[in-house]
């Protein structure tokens, strides 16, 4: 059975701290973070990066296209 | 690990001025990984209106004009028939096209002229401050309808995309919403449909998405893509409204 890891990375300084990715997560893998960008905006990030599969939902929704999603597929 | 999702080299880096949330940007987003699919990033001309997206040209690196308020359509008008190679579409926001611009829109729908429009509906004027526009739901409270909009007193909230889908120009009418990764990548679909009608020469594409404007609405933006999908909804009814080739054709 296929074991598929995904994960993201945030352009921080982009990210206005809209919450519109953590919702759209299906694994609750995304959380605004306590501290805040440059200007002055929590940013995601990944609170439950194990959970991760790499769907690009969070991606495919953010408005100012802060998300990179990665994906590997490991054969068991 | 691959990758399997960056955004579109088409969008320049400069962070978009719209508020945290706000649908523009996602509309944007779509815009340029559509053109940037079709490799039509030589060939495609947008016509930018007067809104919040008035500054679309510093964001999707390809040909724009800005055109004054509401003449978008009269512009891509004059753009496609100069150079009908080019791919021509307009980006207009409610206050945009279905205000000020209802003549320039309506007319350049019944000339069916082959240019695709992307129609934001957020229901309020965005950028002066949230004032009531024509699309505005009745019983909905904005700067100049503080009370909710009422019948009697403002009329009734409009559907250009309903009106304009029985002219025989207009060959593609749908409205979708980007709240979702669904409905994002239905929308997506939507605007790649609008193009390739512009580029084959079958009358104009009307997409009309449903958006939120969470600063206007007093929302935080999750609560307003929520709000949008209660209330908007019902009203505005996603899903296609016309499909096909025109009837002069």
């Amino acid at each position: 059975m296929a074991n598929i890891k995904g994960t993201i990375t945030v352009d921080v300084e982009r990210c206005k701290g809209c919450g519109v990715c953590v919702g759209a997560c299906p694994f609750d893998v995304l959380a605004l973070s306590s501290e805040v960008n440059g200007k002055g905006y929590p940013f995601v990030c990944q609170a439950r990066g194990e959970a991760c599969t790499g769907c690009a939902n969070c991606a495919v929704v953010c408005p100012d296209g802060c998300i990179e999603v990665f994906r590997e597929i490991c054969k068991k | 690990m691959d990758k399997v999702y960056s955004r579109s080299a088409l969008l320049t880096d400069n962070v978009m001025h719209y508020c945290p949330g706000c649908s523009h940007g996602t509309i944007h987003k779509l815009v340029a990984e559509v053109i940037e699919e079709m490799g039509l990033q030589a060939d495609t001309i947008g016509v930018s209106p007067v809104g919040c997206s008035v500054f679309a040209y510093n964001y999707i690196d390809i040909d724009w004009i800005q055109a004054a308020h509401g003449r978008a359509c009269a512009v891509a008008t004059a753009v496609k028939r100069l150079t009908p190679e080019k791919m021509v579409f307009t980006y207009q926001g409610d206050g945009d096209l279905s205000a000020i611009g209802t003549a320039e829109t309506i007319h350049a729908c019944n000339r069916g002229e082959n240019i695709a429009v992307i129609y934001v509906n957020n229901a309020i004027y965005g950028m002066t401050g949230g004032q009531m526009a024509p699309t505005t739901l009745l019983g909905m409270k904005t700067a100049t309808s503080p009370q909710g909009r009422e019948a009697a007193i403002h009329g009734y909230p409009y559907k250009i995309a309903e009106m304009v889908s029985h002219l025989d120009g207009v060959c593609y009418v749908t409205r979708q919403s980007v709240q979702s990764p669904a409905a994002v990548r239905k929308a997506k679909k939507a605007i790649r449909q609008a193009f390739e009608n512009s580029m084959a020469g079958r009358g104009l594409s009307f997409v009309e998405i449903v958006s939120s404007c969470n600063s206007g609405w007093k929302l935080s933006p999750v609560e307003a893509n929520r709000w949008m999908e209660e209330s908007m909804f019902p009203f505005y009814k996603l899903g296609d409204i016309k499909a096909g080739t025109p009837a002069a054709i």
